[in-house]
């Protein structure tokens, strides 16, 4: 449930689920999202669930904190109002030239490569969010023998498509963007595709992640 | 160039530093990363289309310090420009000279040459008439970073055509009196994250000048000034971001997060920009300094319906 609300400037809430970041805590979040989706309060421009927070824009032509504070707080939740549940499979190719950072890795965690790749593969992951970039999707939990620090110097381009991982996350950079997350390799699939003018998004929050290795062949068939 | 041409067109001789369709942005899709976009100063957009008879939501070219040249081949059809901004027209090698805020006939063959932005940042085009634009979720709004909305998500290049429909008889003048003032203070209410910084640093925050630096644009202002020492923790867990979030990145530098942003941050939020300060806020060019001055949430609402009154009291001006 929702711990506290307060204001985030004059023209949005501020709904805190809590300080950590567990599953339970975003289904929660997620929960809410969908059901302020369904709600249609009047002046709600834009609703954006991350790990444990949900930040609530509004025109404030229309409406007011207040007024809409009242709203939130008095909104009878549907149970599991469509929480997706979608479970999605990304092939990733782990040819060297994609794996930026594999040699980093083996270095930092003192595990090798094959056995990274296979901790890696071996999970499902869930989406608490997706954002910072359009469609890029934050997934967790990552083995803890994965958990690594982020690049200390930030990568000015990361390559389009590349998957990264840092601490107990992963993600994958839908557009080339700067970013300090470790590259451990590529996917052929567009993850947010602009051409599509409803749902752009392949992963939204919620939705369970299985990354599968392909060869560089593979990679490249896909690719056409 | 399209075979189906339209008699009336622009063609862009020069595209100017940062010129983009833009209309009133994109709503409801910052959770899957799409920040809302739109034109950067509202007041001066709805102004523009206002002068133009268009709806409210029509497509306007924004352009930020320099401006684009426009060739423009078609029957007459009026244009007005919004803003602090210098420009002129160029007709049969004569060059002449008009003032913003009013509507002005553009003749077949005439290039309209928007030179500059005075001390200010953005400017807007309308026409008595619709650019013909492409549509993305519900908008026009270019958004270079997810190369999406008009333009196919790119800013204007040499040499593109830009296709005009539905032009309008020409316009009366609608001249509106506007003058547009500049601002040092911005006035901004205590952000969920006050408490990361050590009082001597809020008290720094508040008393100081701080410098625009060139590293702005759509996405946000980033700010030198005196180091905002952190005494909890640099990042947060990533969270949900606003237009006009001041965060405070490791570097104990401020960046104020502006209408492409990045949906999600996770830098501590000392504060947020009043929404009646947003219009003038987006209009401070690199090199000015800024101050902040803190007010409450109850003030900042009365602040923004006298703002929008003010707005409206403009367009009912109209001459």
């Amino acid at each position: 449930m929702i711990k506290n609300i307060s204001n985030l400037g004059d023209a949005a809430l501020y709904c805190d689920f809590g300080n950590e970041v567990n599953k339970e805590i975003n289904r929660n979040v997620i929960n809410y999202f969908n059901n302020l989706r369904d709600s249609n309060f009047l002046g709600i421009t834009n609703i954006t669930p991350s790990y444990n927070k949900l930040v609530i824009s509004f025109d404030l032509k229309l409406t007011s904190f207040a007024k809409l504070k009242k709203q939130v707080e008095n909104l009878e939740l549907k149970k599991n109002n469509n929480l997706k549940n979608n479970l999605i499979k990304i092939p990733v190719c782990c040819a060297e030239e994609f794996a930026l950072d594999i040699k980093r890795l083996q270095k930092l965690l003192k595990i090798n490569e094959a056995k990274i790749y296979e901790t890696f593969f071996s999970k499902n992951y869930y989406c608490y969010m997706t954002g910072f970039i359009a469609g890029m999707p934050f997934l967790g939990d990552m083995d803890k023998s994965l958990f690594a620090k982020r690049l200390e110097t930030p990568r000015v381009k990361v390559p389009k498509n590349s998957i990264g991982i840092t601490e107990k996350f992963c993600n994958i950079y839908t557009f080339e963007s700067p970013g300090g997350w470790n590259i451990i390799g590529k996917t052929p699939i567009d993850i947010f595709d602009n051409k599509k003018n409803t749902e752009p998004n392949l992963v939204n929050p919620g939705d369970t992640i299985s990354f599968y290795p392909i060869s560089k062949l593979e990679y490249e068939k896909k690719y056409e | 160039m399209k075979k189906n041409m339209n008699k009336n067109y622009f063609e862009v001789l020069r595209p100017g530093i940062n010129s983009t369709f833009q209309d009133n942005g994109r709503n409801n899709f910052y959770h899957i990363g799409i920040p809302f976009s739109g034109a950067m100063d509202n007041r001066n957009f709805l102004l523009a289309n206002t002068i133009s008879n268009n709806g409210i939501n029509n497509p306007v070219l924004e352009f930020a310090y320099q401006g684009p040249i426009l060739k423009y081949v078609g029957e007459n059809i009026s244009i007005n420009v919004t803003g602090d901004v210098n420009f002129k027209i160029i007709r049969k090698n004569k060059n002449l000279k008009f003032s913003c805020y009013e509507n002005i006939v553009l003749e077949n063959n005439d290039c309209l040459d928007i030179l500059s932005t005075n001390r200010s940042v953005y400017g807007y085009l309308s026409i008595g008439g619709t650019f013909e634009v492409d549509y993305y979720l519900n908008s026009c709004s270019t958004n270079t970073k997810a190369k999406i909305g008009a333009n196919s998500g790119k800013k204007l290049e040499t040499g593109q055509i830009i296709q005009l429909k539905n032009i309008k008889k020409i316009l009366p003048k609608n001249k509106i009196e506007y003058l547009n003032s500049k601002i040092e203070n911005i006035r901004i209410i205590k952000g969920p994250h006050f408490d990361y910084f050590s009082k001597d640093a809020i008290d720094s925050f508040f008393s100081n000048e701080f410098n625009v630096t060139k590293l702005s644009d759509r996405m946000g202002i980033r700010l030198k000034g005196p180091k905002i020492n952190n005494i909890k923790n640099t990042n947060i867990k990533s969270e949900g971001l606003v237009k006009g979030v001041i965060q405070i990145t490791a570097d104990g530098d401020p960046i104020i997060m502006l209408s492409d942003h990045g949906t999600i941050g996770g830098y501590p939020k000392i504060g947020v920009v009043i929404s009646a300060d947003y219009d003038k806020l987006v209009q401070i060019p690199p090199g000015s300094k800024i101050k902040f001055k803190e007010i409450n949430l109850k003030d900042a609402e009365t602040i923004f319906k006298l703002y929008e009154m003010e707005t409206q009291n403009l367009i009912s001006s109209i001459k």
